[in-house]
């Protein structure tokens, strides 16, 4: 049985919390909700904890796939269940099973209408996540890609905010656009190999301006993901909109399913397009970490701010890839890890505003701190770690790209340093505005302080935010040898003999 | 305990303490607040004795604490380098830190956020501490963006204030510019030198001495100009010098006690600190040594008028600070790197008792901060008035006190120096030694002496620290010296502003203190070289020093600008108001600060609002927004409203087209 498991460690990862899923969807029953509240919590705990031994049990001398597992799909197309993981995609499930936990903590009296719906969308939507981050077939890749879009429009849908439908169909549009040019690229490439095995087209040759259209194709889905200045305008509406347990998703995990898959399909399986288009790519992120931090400075709405500084610090991400050297990646890596806890916490913070007065708008508090004194100190806390400070998370990730970024070019990391002043002013305004000050209005004055609940939640967060300020290493460990690999193998040119 | 151990406690007991009280501050009775971070900070100045008591046996310590991360081959590390400097800065921070403890306890009895205060200074403690113990950039980085934070935290401490929320946010911005260029210095070293660490990376220096850079075009561009400058503009945020000083004055917002420790003795320090220690770097590049001690004679001098003008008796003290931090930054620039750290030090002593002097001025005066409604405090603040005077005595270089040795010693290393600069650097110290007399004196006498002015004026609403329910002295109150946790610490203070520079200038400056730790290029900066000539041939000895000092430029300088305060503000007091009459225009440019608060303001602050709302409403919102995803919605329903009108539903359109169809794919594939 334990050999059993441990051999289909990403299977149980995937499935039990979809499983959990339906099964709370199954045992719904609108008079007791709170049962429905723990049968998920139950779930998602379960289903981090299968996740835990993905780390208790890697290889950390290994930069290959482990954890494999498969069997024959569809036999025609010679399509497999083939799952696997490395030293980029192993921090990020767990990212994935982690964080799912909280965003159930997060809704527990939160959301009261359809209840199991809710839980249920959550816990599909981690295990098909999930499944983005262990698939090592194409079409299996692409199946639990699009499958998990479902739950995400149904959660804005559903429980969104007023103006829910435009921003699901903006996200929807965009997002189907670029898959399909993804799907156009996978057909391509299984004409080419006979195969849907992902570590097939890393030895494919192709010449140069193949791979060029091989990389767009993943570009423009990934770009959209991620998202990429300047196909990131619907990222804010959906934010917006999303209630926060979806912005918690949407901002912890589903922007690194793009940065994930740049690393896993676009830069080595078309290494010679992504150097030849690096200039572009790091221009592109240099503008998301400048243009955008200037646009989050003059937001009035919370989420909008919060939103387009995760754009801004998506930007390091990708910039972090396309410097080629093993600081950039490893700092691109931390850097989706640390944004994932931060803009989780961040998100969870103008929840627990919400909440209360039913306003994100800047101007609707002021003072905040004189009633909620507790808050307003994991809240200092957190806008410190999105602005980059020192012992907490959100410097590592930048830290290291930018030290990446000064040995491909200094402007680079004359840029991308402009975060420091920015990514301050914007966040620390904004905890001016609403946190300090003399209390604003009734609805401050009759704010009441953190929850039992709420508190558990952003103690766990920050503890989490310290921990990896303090020691990223063991992060940094578990990524080393995957993006050595990565990098010897974006190295080589693929471009066939003679050409 | 091992060394080992001793190094590790002294940051982590105030850590301890600060976590302690911040998390459970407020379950636990309030004393608990200051037994525990006083503890927690004492333990660290007693262990810090005993470090640089063994340090100064020559004992060097230089290891990782641990591992933080791993990149490719690049290794960071925490760790500690236990050297003279270090072991000093330690005493000076931890002792420093202590008395502000022990003072506060009496300054901040009333305010509700008793603990919550307490748990800030002692994790300043615990980040000063990592930032002078470091032995990598990576980590005085840490410690230098953590005094930050607490910075930020303590000068909005009291969060309801417009004021404060203002300060404390462009206090932390203002820091970030310069740590802009800090981190490209950091990353520069990372990439040029292999390393974060001091020792690799001051060994590899000199090979790198010669190397060029290009950074704009194929311009070349010397390495370690580049580099050191960029790690001093760190140091100019940091150390607010002119033009990031805009921050300090604002500081002052916060609780004085803080002013004190953050703001004056220690926090603004750490970028002087940080040129010291780099000095292997800085050595290398006359340049970036020219541009440190330009920028430092400016904010020497010109932070200096802006102290006579001032009547806020915090925004004075703050004002001196600047301007002796632009001393400090001369010293560095003349390559007289002991020089500035002995000034460092002294300065710690005397600027904290001048700014714990205010704060018990500010107390007795029930929070009028305005030294125009005080006088003849000497009467009922003996304590207070005794210690101002030492202070403010040994501010303006009175031989014999401490001020005297480093500052005298600061104009000398300026004379004496080579590099581009140093004449205009030589001016601007002699000249700011009359004004700071001047306002140290005009402050003092106004506070001190002359009429007691609180009975007749009806002040205006300036108010100060806290407690905005009763500010000022009523005309029928007499003012009372705060009591012994107040008076214990100016006192303790008052005795290293007498005569720490007495004892300490000769080890330091000319002995074997800083041997192995601070290095001088003594061909091409003979500053040092000459001074420690002078002191062998001339002055002997710390007495020598002094009665020449006596007979010296400075000295009548620093005479003359404290007769002329008595005559202005004691014996002629209407003068002053029609001198700022007849000079409206320079009281203009003064009272304005020369305009760079407007400047920031306008351009800035208000440029970054401007383009950021552009770049929203026209790039994202109009263009992406607009044009390309609305746009391509709007195409495609254009587009659909073209294919519906093939959609007619008459069966003999579609039988035409089926027609057209048919035989279109005959012909084509027949061919075929």
């Amino acid at each position: 049985m334990v050999e059993y498991f441990t051999q289909h460690i990403l299977s149980f990862s995937i499935w039990i919390p979809v499983l959990a899923g339906v099964i709370v969807l199954l045992t719904a029953n609108d008079n007791k909700p709170c049962t429905t509240r723990w049968l998920a919590l139950a779930g998602s705990i379960v289903s981090f904890l299968v996740t835990v031994p993905l780390y208790t049990h890697f290889n950390f001398a290994d930069g290959g796939f482990q954890f494999q597992e498969g069997f024959r799909w569809i036999a025609s197309f010679n399509i497999n269940y083939h799952l696997g993981a490395d030293g980029i995609a192993v921090p990020l499930i767990l990212l994935t099973s982690f964080t799912t936990v909280i965003v159930v903590i997060a809704a527990w009296e939160v959301i009261e209408k359809r209840v199991a719906q809710y839980m249920a969308c959550f816990l599909i939507m981690s295990g098909l996540m999930i499944g983005v981050f262990s698939a090592l077939d194409a079409i299996l890749y692409y199946v639990f890609w699009e499958a998990m879009l479902i739950p995400m429009f149904l959660v804005i849908g559903i429980w969104g905010g007023p103006n829910r439908v435009y921003a699901t169909v903006k996200f929807f549009l965009y997002t189907l656009l670029g898959s399909l040019l993804m799907l156009v690229a996978f057909i391509f490439l299984f004409h080419s190999t006979g195969s849907f095995e992902i570590i097939d087209y890393y030895n494919l040759p192709m010449p140069l301006n193949v791979q060029v259209l091989i990389f767009l194709a993943f570009f423009a889905a990934f770009a959209v993901k991620i998202p990429m200045w300047p196909v990131h305008t619907w990222l804010p509406d959906a934010h917006v909109e999303a209630p926060t347990g979806g912005s918690v998703v949407l901002a912890a995990i589903a922007l690194k399913l793009g940065g994930y898959s740049f690393l896993r399909f676009a830069m080595p399986i078309a290494p010679d397009a992504a150097h030849y288009l690096s200039g572009y790519m790091i221009a592109l992120s240099l503008i998301a970490i400048v243009y955008i931090a200037l646009v989050a400075l003059v937001q009035k709405d919370m989420k909008k701010l919060i939103a387009y500084s995760s754009i801004s610090h998506m930007g390091f991400v990708t910039l972090g890839f396309f410097l080629f050297n093993n600081l950039g990646l490893d700092g691109a890596i931390v850097q989706m890890v640390s944004h994932g806890f931060i803009s989780a916490a961040m998100f969870l913070a103008v929840g627990v505003l919400y909440d209360r007065v039913h306003s994100r708008q800047i101007e609707s508090y002021g003072g905040v701190a004189n009633t909620m004194p507790t808050f307003a100190a994991f809240a200092v806390f957190f806008a410190m770690a999105n602005s980059g400070l020192p012992g907490t998370s959100g410097f590592v990730g930048e830290f290291m790209v930018i030290l990446g970024a000064i040995q491909a070019n200094f402007w680079y990391a004359f840029l991308a340093s402009f975060t420091l002043i920015f990514g301050a002013a914007y966040t620390l305004w904004m905890v001016k505005r609403v946190f300090y000050g003399e209390v604003a209005n009734e609805h401050v004055a009759a704010l009441k302080d953190l929850s039992k609940r709420e508190f558990l939640i952003m103690a766990i967060l920050a503890t989490l935010v310290l921990a990896l300020g303090i020691y990223p290493q063991p992060l940094t460990d578990m990524t080393n040898a995957t993006v050595t690999q990565l990098l010897t193998h974006l190295a080589q040119s693929k471009l066939p003999a003679g050409l | 305990m091992t060394m080992q151990q001793i190094y590790l406690a002294i940051p982590l007991l105030p850590l301890l303490a600060a976590i302690v009280v911040g998390l459970f501050g407020k379950q636990l009775p309030r004393a608990s607040a200051h037994i525990i971070t006083i503890l927690g900070v004492g333990a660290a100045f007693v262990l810090s004795v005993f470090v640089l008591n063994d340090a100064m046996s020559g004992h060097v310590f230089n290891e990782a604490v641990y591992t933080w991360l791993k990149s490719g081959n690049i290794t960071l590390e925490i760790g500690f380098l236990i050297d003279r400097l270090s072991a000093m800065m330690m005493v000076v921070v931890t002792f420093v830190s202590l008395m502000v403890h022990i003072y506060t306890i009496g300054y901040m009895h009333e305010d509700k956020g008793y603990a919550r205060f307490f748990s800030y200074i002692s994790l300043f403690t615990f980040a000063m501490l990592m930032l002078v113990m470091s032995n990598n950039f990576m980590q005085l980085f840490f410690g230098w963006e953590a005094v930050g934070l607490v910075s930020y935290l303590l000068i909005g401490f009291w969060f309801t204030r417009p004021t404060a929320i203002y300060a404390n946010l462009k206090a932390f911005l203002v820091n970030r510019v310069g740590d802009f260029g800090f981190l490209l210095g950091i990353g520069l070293v990372l990439f040029h030198f292999g390393s974060l660490d001091y020792a690799a990376v001051f060994s590899v220096a000199p090979q790198m001495a010669d190397a060029q850079i290009s950074l704009i075009g194929n311009s070349s561009w010397s390495l370690m100009t580049v580099t050191c400058i960029l790690l001093f503009i760190g140091a100019m945020g940091k150390s607010a010098q002119v033009p990031l000083h805009v921050w300090l004055p604002d500081s002052m917002e916060g609780p004085t006690p803080i002013s004190a420790l953050i703001h004056a003795a220690t926090m603004v320090t750490a970028g002087i600190f940080m040129v010291a220690r780099m000095s292997p770097l800085f050595e290398l590049s006359s340049t970036a040594l020219s541009f440190v001690m330009i920028i430092g004679s400016i904010t020497a001098l010109f932070m200096g008028f802006l102290g006579v003008i001032q009547n806020d008796i915090k925004r004075v003290v703050a004002y001196s600070t600047l301007s002796q931090l632009g001393y400090m930054t001369v010293a560095l620039g003349a390559s007289a790197y002991s020089v500035a750290i002995f000034h460092l030090m002294t300065h710690a002593f005397f600027k904290a008792l001048l700014f714990l002097g205010a704060g018990s001025v500010i107390m007795g005066m029930h929070h009028d901060q305005d030294i125009r409604n005080m006088g003849n405090l000497k009467k009922y603040m003996p304590v207070t008035w005794i210690t101002s005077l030492i202070g403010s005595l040994a501010l303006i270089g009175t031989p014999f006190l401490s001020g005297f040795y480093s500052k005298d010693s600061i104009i000398e290393a300026a004379k004496f120096s080579t590099i581009s600069g140093s004449g205009f650097a030589y001016f601007a110290v002699l000249a700011s030694v009359f004004v700071t007399a001047f306002y140290s004196f005009r402050m003092y006498f106004l506070v001190f002496h002359g009429s007691e002015k609180w009975r007749v004026v009806k002040h205006d609403a300036h108010h100060g620290d806290d407690h905005a329910h009763h500010h000022g002295l009523s005309p029928t109150d007499d003012p009372h010296e705060p009591g012994w946790v107040i008076k214990l610490p100016l006192i303790l203070l008052a005795v290293p502003s007498l005569i720490i520079g007495y004892f300490a200038v000769e080890p330091m400056l000319f002995g074997e203190f800083f041997k192995g730790v601070i290095f001088v290029d003594a061909a091409s900066h003979p500053a040092m070289h000459e001074l420690t000539h002078h002191w062998h041939t001339i002055f002997h000895s710390s007495v020598g020093m002094a009665l020449h000092g006596f007979m010296s430029l400075p000295f009548v300088l620093a005479a003359s600008g404290v007769i002329l305060a008595w005559f202005f503000y004691i014996k002629r007091p209407d003068i002053p108001a029609k001198i700022q009459l007849k000079f409206s225009f320079i009281y203009y440019i003064l009272e304005n600060k020369y305009g760079f608060d407007s400047f920031n303001d306008r351009v800035f602050a208000a440029g970054s609002r401007f383009i950021g709302n552009k770049l929203w409403q026209i790039g994202d919102v109009k263009i992406i927004d607009g044009g390309m995803v609305n746009g391509t919605a709007n195409l495609i329903g254009k587009l659909s409203g073209v294919m519906r009108k093939l959609q007619t539903g008459l069966i003999y359109h579609y039988a035409f087209a089926m027609i057209i169809g048919v035989f279109l794919m005959l012909t084509f594939f027949t061919k075929v």
